[in-house]
């Protein structure tokens, strides 16, 4: 069967996240908390869990004097989210027939 | 684990609420076409209206100008005051932030177009090509629109084409040049307001 059951996309946050920097070349925490509607500490955790899987890059710096965190899809994450959605389609397929 | 099709919604939902401006509101278009029908209206009444041949010959050329720049202005403040103000009550509802990246990205893939167009019949003002400006008016909306239409729903990208064919329309006949303004700011934006606000607000 094509495609990949991913277990870092089992969680619907990480999903979430993972999808919104499919089509964002960067987004930042807050933008995160505000599309998501969690509350920091559960998408810090799920943010975090990511980053060790290496499929998001974090990059800190400031706006003035506020600090930013924003957040970047590595290859391998975009990669692997893609082989998560071919296992969903194909799942989908194979149920049809 | 949730069904596949779940899963997908769930993600295309996502990637559509973090790329697209969702708060555009179908009844702000309509509103902007009924102030551009009154506007126009106005114009006509003033340039070719059946008893102000007097007024028309009364007022010098300049100031005629001077009258129909400042309608236009008032049309197009009227029309950005109220989708801004329809839009923000729809962001409410739909909890979705107003002034989002993708709200921005919308409002410079528009307005940038827009204003080279604004500006642009500015010029053809001061070089006296009155009739081209309903063209060149229609034609820079229609593809701020077509730029636009990436950012939010892509129907949008419907209503820039037929603002981009009146305006060529306009540019060839421009004796016609006002009915045209009516029908594309005026008729198409309330025919698509309306078709948008039956399709995704109520």
């Amino acid at each position: 069967m094509k495609g990949n059951y991913d277990k870092a996309f089992e969680n619907v946050v990480r999903l979430r996240v993972m999808s919104i920097l499919m089509v964002n070349e960067q987004v930042d925490f807050n933008t995160f908390k505000e599309l998501l509607d969690v509350t920091d500490g559960n998408l810090a955790t799920h943010l975090r869990n990511l980053e060790k899987q290496v499929y998001i890059q974090v990059e800190k710096s400031f706006v003035g004097r506020k600090p930013q965190t924003n957040y970047s899809a590595t290859k391998s994450g975009k990669d692997a989210f893609q082989a998560h959605l071919d296992f969903l389609e194909n799942l989908i397929k194979e149920n049809k027939t | 684990m949730r069904k596949p099709e779940q899963e997908l919604a769930d993600i295309k939902s996502m990637m559509e609420r973090s790329t697209r401006f969702l708060s555009l509101s179908g009844l702000s278009g309509v509103m902007a076409g009924i102030y551009a029908l009154i506007g126009s209206g106005m114009a006509w009444y003033w340039i070719e209206g059946p008893e102000t041949l007097g007024l028309a010959s009364a007022l010098d050329h300049r100031a005629l100008m001077n009258r129909l720049l400042i309608l236009a202005l008032v049309v197009l403040l009227l029309a950005l005051v109220t989708g801004y103000i329809f839009s923000q009550k729809k962001s409410q509802k739909t909890a979705n932030k107003f002034w989002s990246s993708a709200g921005k990205r919308f409002m410079s893939a528009l307005f940038i177009p827009v204003l080279a167009g604004g500006l642009f019949s500015f010029a053809l003002l001061h070089e006296s090509y009155f009739n081209l400006i309903p063209a060149t008016t229609l034609i820079f909306y229609g593809l701020g629109l077509i730029n636009a239409s990436h950012f939010t729903i892509s129907e949008l990208k419907n209503l820039g084409l037929i603002q981009l064919m009146i305006g060529l329309i306009a540019g060839f006949f421009p004796e016609i040049g006002i009915y045209c303004w009516a029908a594309g700011f005026g008729m198409a934006h309330i025919i698509y307001g309306a078709m948008m606000y039956y399709k995704y607000d109520r």
